[in-house]
């Protein structure tokens, strides 16, 4: 495991600091992730408060425990893309048309704009934005209940 | 502290049922709440609701689990606000640490605004004593307007209006039918006298069994006399029908072409009006079909098939009529099928609305990858990927077929169902003719009579049963239009517009913030530009420079703040009426298939030639346009295919000069052209940018020493203003902004070829 040339604590007000090798000392350090969609684990990247490149963690997996834990908690703090389960009550098939959906993260309703604002990421997962610009994912199309799919079906 | 004198928090602005049991237990009594937030997300981003309250006391609030937590106000306390992928936060933070956090869906941000205000208000009544002061009560949160007191929502804010488009969207279409509504009523007189006269014939049949051919079979000669009667009689009402029938289809293709047109000019005006934001979200291919193919598909569906379904419907109420008047019970026979092919129709009417509203979809996206290819075409030569774009094509045609193949599926099986359905009746009609005309109920004649009717009576059930698809297909081609036509800009006209008579050319932007959809790019900008001054506005690429003067010329709305243009905020100006005060030089110059002079006078068509060629001089395309062989009348195919970069730029420096406006924005107007000409442009341009307001964008800093003042932006942010020597001396971002150049002069001289360059390269070769 190779260990980073850098060192990353919480301060007080909650946000990251990215001591550097050179000493220098970085607050407000976000990491962000370079492929969220393709390969969420991959390519992280340590950006500072004004967007520059700090560090880059090649691999989620391959970092020590502690490190991890602390990227994993502010990513998780940032990303908000709540996963579709089931599609409960659209309001018209025609947009705008307001979606009652069940998430992972629990229920809510969401705005669809227009049906462009479906996004095809593969065959069978699909981003729905709606108008606030807060991305549902719908990770595997087949895996929804069947209701739900016909709902669905009527906007693709 | 006089906190009582404070006007109350307008009604309405209730927090919601929910809490307030809890709320009203733990106030103080005559502690009153001044504005709220009710969350939608809790600590772990989990869709959950709490609130988050300001009171004239404390701040106070409730986590979804349903704990309380106040705060009492101090100095040191602050409430930070920023947010991120559709998701806002709210800090609370003293000098030591954090205290709390609430996160919500941007949605709720207009509150989450009003809350920090009101806080900020309190926790400095509190700290120093002084009771709380506002400003001319009220200025909306996001957008600084001032607000009617009382006035909750504020007008300017509140457009976004999220009301479906019923879905008896067909009926809609009258009003693109109404203008012709007369023709189309002629239209239909004419189709109802022809299926009269279609329905003579069949009649004539009873009398020339009965009283010809039947007593000829029982040994009686032909009378010649009546046969001749009869048989004229038929002969008049087939000519009838024929005449009739031409003057219907004229009439009615006539109109139809009309109602399209109209339909088609009424959609592309509409769309002409909608905001930069809308066509950002649209595919070009998507939108063509609409305008192109679904329109037509409407209008004849409303020129012909509906009035054949009426004609329809009329025709088999008469025929059942007439068939009621020769035998009733055979007459009841006879309609025997038609409850089995309503309901079959109930059947597949939705299935087939939806199929169809499918293919038009997936026919957009054929029409988007020509869209996507056609003006490409460099690029996908110039990297050899024409095969993955026949693929793509082929996909999108392939995936065409599918959806068009399960339709059919379910048509296919409709149509010779419902044929099937006739041809029973048919059958049992005759079996039961034949045992009434055994019983002597009944004629021979009128069992052919009835025959004849029949067969016509359920060919017009055939054609009704197709006008299901038709209909479907209108109705789902009809939502894809209204879906445009509904489609509210999000560059609103104004209710009550204001006209600027004379503009001077202020502009201020008050703590401008704006997003693409949920990206911030420009965060609480202020800045007031005096009439003519020459404001170069400089910073690193995506810095939001461009995003800026989209902002100003009201391409966009602003998510917060307000632009004034005047004093006047540009929202309540006519937007084409302000912008024609602006001459816009863009960043991706784009010139119109037509000549160069069309080009040039494209804001003021009736500009004379001597304008148009001191116009050209002036941006020094002059020369370059003489040496072209057709000079000023030379074409320019679509996007300006013809032209070089900087020829590109000049003509559109040109059409800009050519309106002379008030405010000049010239976005990178000379990027692509020599260091020569862009001085020679300069100096033309000095001359010009007298007496107006003009902002200016370069990359290269030389060119904008002349600025009575420099803007620069880094993300989204103005961080320095002045001018040249003033910002060189501060030693700040732009300092180094312009050493880095300086020193990038020299790399590029002794480097030939940077690498960046080998993209464009390969572009220009192909
Ligand atoms: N239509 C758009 N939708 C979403 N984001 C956009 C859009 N246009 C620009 N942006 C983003 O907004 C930011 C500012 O863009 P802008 O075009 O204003 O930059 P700029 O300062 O003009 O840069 P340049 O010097 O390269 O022209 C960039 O990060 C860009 O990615
Ligand atoms: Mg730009």
């Amino acid at each position: 495991m190779p260990t980073p040339d850098f060192r990353l604590s919480r301060n007080a007000f909650g946000s990251l600091v990215l001591t550097a090798a050179d000493g220098s000392v970085h607050e407000g350090v976000v990491p962000v992730r370079s492929f969220p969609m393709a390969a969420p684990r991959e390519g992280i990247s340590l950006v500072s408060a004004d967007g520059h490149e700090l560090a880059w963690i090649d691999r989620l997996d391959t970092v020590p425990e502690a490190l991890r834990a602390l990227v994993e908690e502010e990513l998780a703090s940032r990303e908000f893309v709540p996963e579709i389960r089931r599609i409960r009550h659209v309001s018209s098939f025609a947009t705008p048309s307001t979606w009652e959906v069940e998430t992972d993260r629990g229920d809510a309703s969401l705005v669809l704009k227009g049906e462009e604002d479906i996004r095809r990421l593969s065959a069978d997962t699909l981003l729905v934005a709606d108008t606030h610009g807060i991305h549902f994912l719908i990770r595997d199309l087949r895996a929804l209940d069947k209701a739900s799919r016909k709902l669905l079906d009527r906007f693709l | 502290m006089k906190v009582e004198s404070l006007p109350p928090a307008p009604a309405g602005s209730l927090p919601p049922e929910t809490w307030r049991a809890g709320l009203d237990a733990r106030l103080a009594p005559g502690e009153c709440v001044l504005a709220w937030l009710e969350t939608d997300l809790d600590e772990r981003l989990q869709f959950a609701r709490g609130l988050l309250a300001v009171t004239d006391q404390r701040l106070l609030a409730v986590a979804p689990a349903g704990t309380w937590q106040e705060w009492s106000y101090r100095d040191a306390l602050e409430l930070l606000h920023h947010d991120h992928a559709g998701v806002g936060t709210l800090e609370l933070q003293d000098g030591t640490g954090r205290k709390a956090r609430w996160r919500y869906t941007l949605g709720r941000n207009v509150a989450a605004l009003r809350v920090i205000d009101e806080f900020e208000r309190q926790r400095d009544s509190h700290v120093c004593g002084h009771p709380v002061t506002r400003e001319a009560d009220g200025l909306c949160p996001r957008c600084k307007a001032p607000l009617e007191p009382g006035q909750e929502e504020c007008p300017i804010c509140t457009r976004e209006m999220h009301i479906p488009p019923s879905t008896w969207t067909l009926l809609r279409l009258w009003r693109f039918a109404r203008p012709y509504r007369w023709r189309l009523l002629a239209g239909f007189l004419l189709t109802l006298a022809a299926t009269a006269a279609t329905l003579v014939p069949p009649y004539m049949t009873m009398p020339l069994m009965d009283n010809v051919l039947i007593p000829y079979q029982n040994g009686r000669p032909i009378d010649t006399g009546l046969v001749a009667l009869y048989l004229g009689g038929l002969f008049a009402a087939a000519i009838f029908a024929w005449v009739l029938g031409w003057a219907r289809s004229y009439i009615l293709a006539l109109v139809s072409e009309r109602i399209g047109a109209d339909l088609r000019t009424a959609t592309f005006e509409h769309l002409l009006k909608l905001s930069l934001e809308y066509f950002g979200g649209k595919r070009t291919g998507d939108l063509m079909a609409r305008i192109g193919s679904e329109t037509d598909r409407i209008n004849i569906f409303l020129s012909l098939h509906l009035l054949d379904f009426a004609n329809d419907v009329l025709m088999i109420g008469m025929t059942s009529l007439i068939l009621v008047s020769i035998n009733p019970w055979l007459a009841l026979v006879t309609l025997l099928p038609l409850p089995l092919i309503a309901w079959l129709i109930h059947v597949v009417r939705d299935r087939l609305r939806t199929g169809f509203e499918k293919v038009d979809r997936i026919w957009a996206e054929v029409t988007n990858v020509l869209a996507d290819t056609i003006p490409g075409i460099r690029v996908v030569k110039a990297f050899a990927q024409e095969k993955r774009e026949t693929q793509r094509f082929r996909a999108a045609n392939h995936h065409n077929l599918q959806v068009n193949d399960r339709v059919n599926r379910v048509w296919s099986l409709f149509s010779p169902t419902v044929t099937l359905l006739t041809e029973v009746g048919l059958l049992v009609v005759w079996a039961f003719g034949i045992w009434q005309v055994s019983r002597d109920e009944i004629t021979v004649g009128v069992l052919t009579a009835f025959l004849a009717y029949i067969s016509r009576f359920y060919l017009r059930l055939d054609s009704m049963s197709r006008i299901v698809s038709v209909t479907q297909k209108a109705a789902a081609g009809a939502k894809r239009i209204f879906d445009i036509l509904d489609h509210v800009s999000s560059v609103p006209e104004p209710l009550s517009p204001v006209h600027l008579e004379q503009v001077q050319g202020r502009i201020e932007l008050r703590d401008v913030g704006f997003r693409y959809g949920n990206r911030a790019v420009i965060r609480s900008v202020d800045l007031t530009i005096h009439p003519g001054e020459l404001i170069g506005l400089v910073g690193h690429s995506g810095s939001g420079k461009s995003t800026l003067v989209n902002l100003m010329c009201r391409f966009y709305d602003v998510t917060e703040g307000s632009v004034l243009v005047d004093g006047t905020d540009v929202r309540s100006l006519p937007v084409a009426e302000f912008r024609r005060h602006i001459g816009l030089v863009l960043q991706e110059p784009f010139l119109f298939f037509g000549t160069i002079a069309e080009n040039i006078a494209y804001g003021q068509p009736d500009a004379t030639r001597a304008e148009i060629i001191a116009a050209a001089r002036a941006a020094h395309a002059h020369e370059f346009i003489l040496r072209l062989p057709h000079g000023y009348d030379s074409l320019v195919g679509e996007r300006g295919q013809g032209l070089s970069g900087g020829e590109r730029q000049r003509i559109s420096i040109a059409r800009a000069l050519l309106i002379d406006p008030r405010i000049l924005i010239l976005d990178e107007a000379t990027s692509s052209v020599d260091t020569e000409t862009e001085k020679e442009i300069q100096k033309a341009l000095d001359n010009l940018v007298q007496g107006r307001t003009t902002i200016a964008i370069a990359h290269r800093l030389s060119t904008l020493r002349k600025a009575d003042r420099l803007v620069v932006m880094d993300r989204g942010q103005i961080v320095e203003v002045g001018n040249h020597e003033q910002l060189m001396a501060r030693e700040g971002a732009y300092f180094r902004l312009y050493q880095a150049q300086a020193r990038n002069v020299d790399v590029d001289a002794e480097d030939v070829r940077p690498p960046s360059a080998v993209h464009e390269t390969k572009e220009i070769a192909a």
